[in-house]
């Protein structure tokens, strides 16, 4: 069959950068589900977007719709046919009903069919109706009306391009009409150009001065801030984020570098950069060394006439932010952290939990805690401690109260400056660690013990205003926290006792209240729970992470249970013995009593088993204790034998009361013992 | 091109595209969007194209005037369209050229900024505009408007005037701009910036804002349920003005801000659907007009 090309362009006003990938996916799937339901076959599919237009090109574009068949059941054939075998007057109607001659029937099943022939429709005709529905189909995290149209979309739309091959395929949406005008660069195109075949669009596009392609223009950014840094003697630190989104900031672009003011690199980097990166969406370039140079690189949507005026411009913007920052720098640093404490006094830490102040001084609190739990060196508590104590000072300071993104990060350098240890400086950045999903963890001990405190801190206080993240609700980022609290314990090894930081957490918070404390506990646990869950799924079978997930108090044991568990059922006969685990845990539910009294074994077998279970006992508690679950597993598969033998000469239910709870109680026993590691019944054969 | 010559350039532009040329509103304000040619007009059917400029008070950006950038008070060329029209951004880039900004010789973004005034219950999708890096202009196509859909829409336009002036001009600090040969912006402003940045960080009396605030509030719910919505809102005003001295005084916590917030909207709210009842009950005589017109 015959293929064409296939263009839809919306061509739009700015829309916002950050949207645009999402919105390219949903076109493409949206596309796609549409021309699926229409039956009209199509090849490679390909969406594109600039600031100011998506783009839909596809491929081999079958020009009719495929023919369909379709079977309709009509009456049995009993009732279908007489004697004679000739269509009855329920045959004859149905047929009617069908539009097909009753002779047309078939039968089959019992069952008379008719069958529907439908030929498919000229695929140009279809797409007036597919085209308004894949733009319609799109959603937006915000959407707008403008004019007076009650049509909304992310951003108003001002014409609309829809070729087949040559031919228009004619459509109006909020009041604009398609046709094969298109619109070139804002300042370097004439305006307007018309577009003669779908397939010359992204030629006749450049001709216009938009690079309409993202994965050409990507390289072409890359390439051109490259070319500019090594011009400079640098590397550019181009970042994936801030790629992205200059990406969809230009639709023709040129990288051009202006110049930095030495006196401005006096300030600590990330003051530096984070104006550049965050608030003018520059690239910092460094030295071979890794400092940064005296320079920015822009992505200007244009040419390179005038570069001379669009590089002084945005020297002059630059150095007026810098200006700030030096001014904020230069004023923060006229009293130490320390003194700057004094004012979180007056910062409300959340509403009815008192001041930031407070807080600190339950930051100091919980990290002693902490560094008692994991038996921490004399300096590392000390650092910790220190670092509690100031880690919170920075959000007074003028530098973060004009750059909130830099908050830890002054503290750092505010504390080096006063003169603190270096570890308390590192600490009070990486108590923040993760500040965003996929960052560093902290690595230094005080700066890890001083991030579990707060991030406890954070989830018993919010979720003790009844402020538990759902769905996409989450205002404090909890879930990242609670995450970057797994992650974290996963990291440094650390074995403690969740509960008990909570527990101290409420104390600290003034949470007294029996019910309110009981529902704190489960509530966080929950949490964790849910987040244990996402960092063990990528590696650890469904089934495994819902064996040990009973008890998750201790989450580094959580995780050594399930990857031990993991490494147990990949060995050849495990399936037998987790078997006998779950055999015996079966019926072990049937007792509550763990009490054993050797002189009531009456078989061979329990007396076997018995003795086999105290012997394994003892050394499967001490691998247990010590965290080593492979070594616990391999002692415990020891009992699978016995279990099995037992079973086979054993009467569990024996008549005698005694007997039989004596057996259970073994049983039991048993059943603990493996459950220190997994719930075996959980696990699927 | 001076600082008046600024203004009048784009005015002119304005003007002769149809807009009612208007003068600042005379009470206190943060921003353009409170005149009430802009927050009353943008609400119910009626057509409505303004353009002025509105010099606005933020007692916390105050410098003392020591800040190159930084102002108690700026100026701001306020445009509304309403609806707005399909050729918007045209008009816009073409009112640059009218300055002498050709967009060939720069580079000019739309970059993506959702403005939001709680105080106003107001909300609208739109960008800041870059030139060369620096913000500009702020340009909103309003949503909602004291908590009421803005049907039509109407866009919102506002130049930053100092900013605009100091690139043209080419200097790096405000007061330097010439607002007219031989006059300086800190001849005119320099003094007024120091005693209004004291006053609000330094020297109001407290007490006695807190006390006008409530007889603000209270006037303004009392006449409103006279049906009076002009001399209501101009309380409103009062309201948001001296909230934010109190806000700059360092006099309002973080959990009394949001109540206090929520009073105002409360109040913008009220006055918001007085208007569109009131314009209604008048017969939209602005429709009227433009349906003849058409």
């Amino acid at each position: 069959m015959e293929n064409k090309t296939l263009l839809l362009e919306i061509g739009t006003e700015e829309i916002p950068a950050h949207a645009m990938p999402n919105i390219l996916d949903q076109l493409k799937t949206s596309a796609e589900a549409i021309f699926k339901d229409n039956r009209i076959a199509i090849g490679a599919i390909k969406t594109l977007g600039t600031p100011r237009r998506l783009a839909l090109l596809i491929d081999g574009v079958a020009t009719r719709q495929a023919d369909v068949s379709e079977e309709r059941r009509g009456p049995s054939s009993k009732i279908a046919f007489d004697a004679e075998g000739k269509p009855s007057k329920a045959a004859i109607g149905f047929a009617r009903g069908q539009k097909v001659k009753p002779e047309e029937l078939i039968t089959r099943d019992g069952y008379v069919y008719a069958v529907i022939h439908q030929a498919g429709r000229p695929t140009d005709e279809l797409l007036k109706e597919m085209l308004p529905k894949i733009i319609c189909g799109l959603s937006f995290p915000n959407n707008m009306r403008w004019g007076d149209l009650d049509f909304k979309f992310i951003r108003p739309i001002r014409w609309l391009v829809a070729l087949l091959d040559e031919e228009i395929i004619a459509f109006e949406l909020a009041n604009v009409k398609s046709g094969r005008i298109s619109r070139g660069h804002r300042f370097l195109s004439a305006g307007e150009f018309s577009i003669a075949r779908a397939a010359d669009y992204i030629a006749d596009c450049e001709k216009n001065f938009v690079l309409v392609d993202q994965d050409q223009r990507r390289a072409m950014i890359v390439a051109e801030i490259e070319a500019v840094a090594k011009e400079h003697g640098g590397r550019a630190e181009i970042t994936d984020d801030l790629l992205e989104e200059v990406l969809y900031l230009v639709e023709y672009p040129t990288a051009l570098a202006g110049a930095i003011e030495q006196k401005y690199l006096s300030l600590p980097a990330e003051a530096v950069i984070t104006p550049m990166r965050d608030h003018q969406r520059y690239f910092p370039v460094k030295n071979f060394e890794g400092a940064l140079l005296p320079l920015f690189i822009t992505v200007r949507n244009g040419g390179r006439e005038y570069l001379d005026i669009v590089r002084h411009g945005n020297e002059r913007v630059l150095k007026a932010r810098l200006e700030d920052a030096k001014f904020f720098f230069e004023e923060d640093r006229k009293k130490t952290l320390e003194e700057h404490r004094e004012k979180l006094k007056t910062v409300v830490f959340q509403e009815g939990l008192g001041s930031v102040y407070e807080k600190t001084e339950r930051l100091e609190k919980l990290s002693s805690k902490i560094a008692s739990m994991i038996k921490a060196s004399d300096a590392d508590r000390a650092h910790a401690l220190r670092a509690a104590r100031l880690s919170k000072a920075d959000l007074v300071t003028g530098m973060v109260t004009e750059f909130t993104e830099l908050q830890g990060v002054m503290g750092r350098e505010y504390a080096k400056l006063d003169g603190e240890p270096i570890e308390v400086a590192v600490a009070i950045d990486e108590h923040y660690m993760p500040r965003f999903a996929g960052d560093a963890q902290p690595q230094s001990t005080a700066g890890r013990i001083l991030s579990l405190a707060d991030k406890i801190d954070n989830l018993v206080a919010t979720f003790s205003r009844g402020l538990i993240p759902t769905g996409s609700q989450d205002p404090f980022a909890l879930r990242r926290q609670a995450l970057g609290i797994v992650n974290m314990l996963v990291e440094a090894q650390w074995s403690l006792p969740i509960s008990e930081l909570v527990d101290e957490a409420m104390d600290l918070l003034g949470i007294c209240d029996d019910d309110r404390r009981e529902k704190m506990q489960s509530d966080v646990a929950d949490f964790m729970k849910l987040r244990l869950k996402n960092v063990l799924a990528p590696d650890i079978r469904y089934d495994v992470i819902d064996a040990v997930l009973e008890e998750v108090d201790d989450i580094y044991a959580v995780t050594l249970r399930a990857r031990a568990v993991e490494h147990f059922l990949n060995a050849p006969d495990s399936a037998r013995i987790v078997q006998a685990f779950v055999r015996a845990g079966n019926i072990a539910k049937k007792s509550l009593a763990m009490s054993i009294d050797e002189k009531l074994f009456e078989a061979d077998a329990e007396i076997v088993l018995c003795k086999a279970f105290n012997a394994v006992k003892v050394v499967a508690s001490e691998l247990i204790a010590k965290r080593d679950y492979v070594g616990a597993l391999e002692a415990l598969q020891k009992l699978a034998q016995p279990i099995d033998s037992f079973f086979d000469s054993v009467m569990v239910m024996a008549e005698d009361e005694r007997v039989r709870s004596n057996r259970l109680g073994l049983l039991k026993s048993i059943d603990a013992l493996v459950k220190g590691v997994a719930d075996f019944g959980k696990i699927v054969l | 091109m001076k600082f008046q010559e600024l203004v009048f350039a784009l005015q002119k532009f304005w003007s002769e595209r149809g807009c009612v040329l208007a003068e600042p509103y005379d009470v206190e304000k943060g921003a353009g969007t409170m005149n009430p040619f802009t927050f009353l007009r943008v609400l119910g059917p009626e057509p409505w194209n303004v353009a002025y400029v509105e010099p606005s008070r933020r007692p916390a950006d105050g410098r003392y005037g020591d800040n190159p950038n930084r102002l108690y008070q700026h100026h701001q060329l306020q445009l509304i369209m309403k609806p707005s029209p399909d050729n918007i951004q045209e008009l816009y880039l073409e009112s640059l050229a009218a300055i002498g900004i050709e967009a060939k010789k720069h580079d000019i973004r739309f970059v993506e900024d959702n403005w939001e005034s709680p105080t106003l219950g107001a909300w609208g999708l739109g960008w800041e505009v870059w030139l060369d890096g620096m913000e500009i202009t702020q340009f909103t196509y309003f949503q909602q408007v004291g908590s009421q859909d803005v049907k039509p829409v109407a866009v919102e336009i506002t130049y930053g005037l100092e900013r605009l002036a100091m690139y043209i001009q080419g200097v790096e600090n405000v007061y330097d701009v010439e607002w007219t040969a031989g006059v300086t912006y800190g001849d005119i402003f320099h003094q007024n910036e120091f005693e209004q940045t004291s006053y609000a960080f330094d020297l109001s009396d407290e007490a006695m804002l807190f006390d006008l605030f409530e007889k603000y509030e209270r006037e303004a719910v009392r006449v409103i349920k006279l049906g009076y919505v002009h001399p209501a809102y101009d309380y409103v005003l009062k309201c948001s003005h001296t909230f934010n001295l109190l806000d700059a005084r360092g006099a309002i916590s973080v959990s009394e801000r949001t109540a206090f917030i929520g009073r105002v909207r409360k109040l913008a709210r009220m006055c918001a659907d007085c208007y569109v009842k009131q314009r209604e009950e008048l017969g939209y005589p602005l429709l009227k007009k433009s349906e003849v017109k058409a």
